[in-house]
């Protein structure tokens, strides 16, 4: 079939047509333009440019030290300085005249402390009214080393997940001190004196061992049960299902 | 049109085309030698950022909405939030009540309804999920949003138009519509802060530490850590937007 002499002729003005517009667009245009990268560049630049409010706890330390090392040693040690002083950027770079708030009404402490039942248990709470009304918090309680007057007497005050697991535990009856021996010192600087913990497989064998007097307990054979291996590598002592 | 004012226009046009292909060329050669946004101390490709959130240690205490809405000038209404925290409630009939506590003026004073049958309640952190697969980044028709090389959703308040859509798109709520600029905004992870190495401002004030900021391509980052000592959730897993905030100890009622 012979190709009509104006099909061809259409046939050439498209191809070139197609042509110029690939090479315009492929050859000659640089991928530059097309390419989103330039103005995502220039939002990172902006971006960047914020300027930053919250000068970070290591900017605080460099010149209060003192406070930041009375902190570190007591109840509010994992508390920087900004959630209490507010953003602290323009007084670190200006310390003179611009000075950072320090709250020292009732109505500060309460935004942690106030009692919530949606917090956490074990968490510190009073409630505001009751709680020695109308004297300001820090007359009792140093921010910077917030000891409690009355350390709580029950160690899930602080150990609330560890409780609520033990209590469901075959292990519930028995009390921290079973295991723990705390000293008067951990109530008031819990991480400076750590209680003690068991050391041996010896220890768990007082109840366990196949000689132990205990008759509640379940009994293994020490010298056979579990190799060279701590007990509590392989059971969980707050929860001691074999696993 | 006719023949001869074809020609004429062609005769203006070719050389129109060149002076394009010339500008079009030095701005690629700018681009080129041109260090990028970050200076040159600082690749991108080196690092992924995420946020893990332990719910268990929130106090709801609304210190991370506060410093975020002073880090970021965020307007100080109470619509606005780049960060806010939720209080869950489920009742005895096993209905969970969702409410933002973000919205009150002075926070952990009001202990919520005390006549229902309560099972359990805690707080949510919530933020921008800085999704791998944003929904946000695919609707938006202009390209204003888009992802970092490590991971952070931006928004570019130039090329935004104030469409919204972006803002429906997100399955965590977790963009608004800046009154002032009528562009979309969101969190940024204080990008300006973590590009210094700084945390995110809502993760410096936690002062429980319920928030944990890291970097994904560190095996010894916070974040790893906190990845590997918890089993990690995400909300929505279901939506398959790979969010780079991961939860610790979520409760099956968190939307």
């Amino acid at each position: 079939m012979k190709v009509p002499e104006q099909v061809i002729r259409i046939g050439i003005v498209v191809a070139v047509l197609l042509t110029v517009v690939l090479v315009l667009r492929f050859a000659v245009i640089p991928p530059s333009l097309f390419s989103t990268e330039q103005h995502q560049s220039s939002t990172i630049k902006r971006e960047l440019a914020t300027p930053v409010m919250h000068a970070g706890v290591a900017t605080c330390r460099q010149c209060h030290a003192d406070e930041f090392d009375r902190k570190s040693a007591g109840y509010h040690k994992g508390i920087t300085c900004e959630a209490c002083h507010g953003a602290g950027e323009v007084h670190a770079n200006d310390p003179m005249s611009v000075k950072p708030i320090a709250p020292r009404d009732r109505k500060f402490c309460p935004v942690c402390h106030g009692y919530d039942p949606s917090r956490p248990t074990g968490f510190p709470q009073i409630n505001p009214t009751a709680h020695n009304p109308v004297k300001p918090c820090i007359a009792c309680h140093d921010p910077h080393d917030p000891v409690p007057p009355e350390t709580p007497a029950e160690c899930s005050a602080c150990h609330a997940q560890i409780e609520r697991t033990k209590a469901l535990s075959s292990h519930a009856l028995l009390p921290c001190t079973t295991c723990h021996e705390a000293t008067e010192q951990h109530k008031i600087q819990p991480r400076m004196a750590l209680p003690d913990k068991p050391s041996g497989r010896e220890f768990c064998g007082q109840c366990h061992a196949s000689d132990s007097r205990n008759r509640s307990a379940p009994k293994v054979d020490l010298a056979a049960h579990g190799d060279s291996y701590l007990c509590w590598e392989c059971h969980y002592p707050h929860l001691p299902e074999g696993r | 049109m006719n023949k001869r004012e074809f020609l004429k226009d062609m005769i203006l046009f070719i050389p129109a085309g060149g002076v394009l292909h010339a500008l079009a060329q030095q701005a690629h050669g700018l681009a080129a030698g041109d260090p990028g946004p970050y200076g040159s101390d600082y690749d991108p490709s080196d690092h992924l950022y995420g946020m893990g959130i332990e719910v268990e240690k929130c106090i709801g205490c609304n210190r991370c909405v506060e410093a975020c809405k002073i880090e970021n000038d965020v307007p100080q209404e109470p619509y606005y939030f780049r960060t806010w925290i939720e209080r869950y409630t489920i009742g005895g009939d096993g209905e969970a009540v969702v409410e933002s506590i973000s919205t009150q003026p002075q926070p952990g004073g009001d202990p919520g309804p005390e006549d229902r049958d309560i099972l359990r309640t805690f707080f949510v952190p919530k933020l921008c999920n800085q999704c791998a697969n944003p929904p946000c980044v695919q609707v938006c028709p202009v390209g204003a949003t888009f992802q970092t090389k490590d991971g952070v959703v931006l928004v570019d308040e130039t090329r935004c138009i104030g469409c919204s859509y972006c803002i429906q798109a997100c399955p965590y709520g977790a963009r608004y519509l800046d009154p002032r600029t009528k562009t979309a905004d969101k969190c940024t992870f204080c990008y300006h802060r973590i590009i210094k190495g700084m945390l995110p401002a809502c993760v410096e004030v936690c002062p429980t530490q319920a928030r944990i900021f890291g970097d994904m391509r560190s095996r010894a980052s916070r974040l790893m850590r906190f990845e590997r000592m918890n089993k990690i959730n995400v909300l929505k897993p279901d939506l398959n937007t790979e969010p780079k905030v991961r939860y610790a100890q979520l409760d099956g009622e968190v939307r």
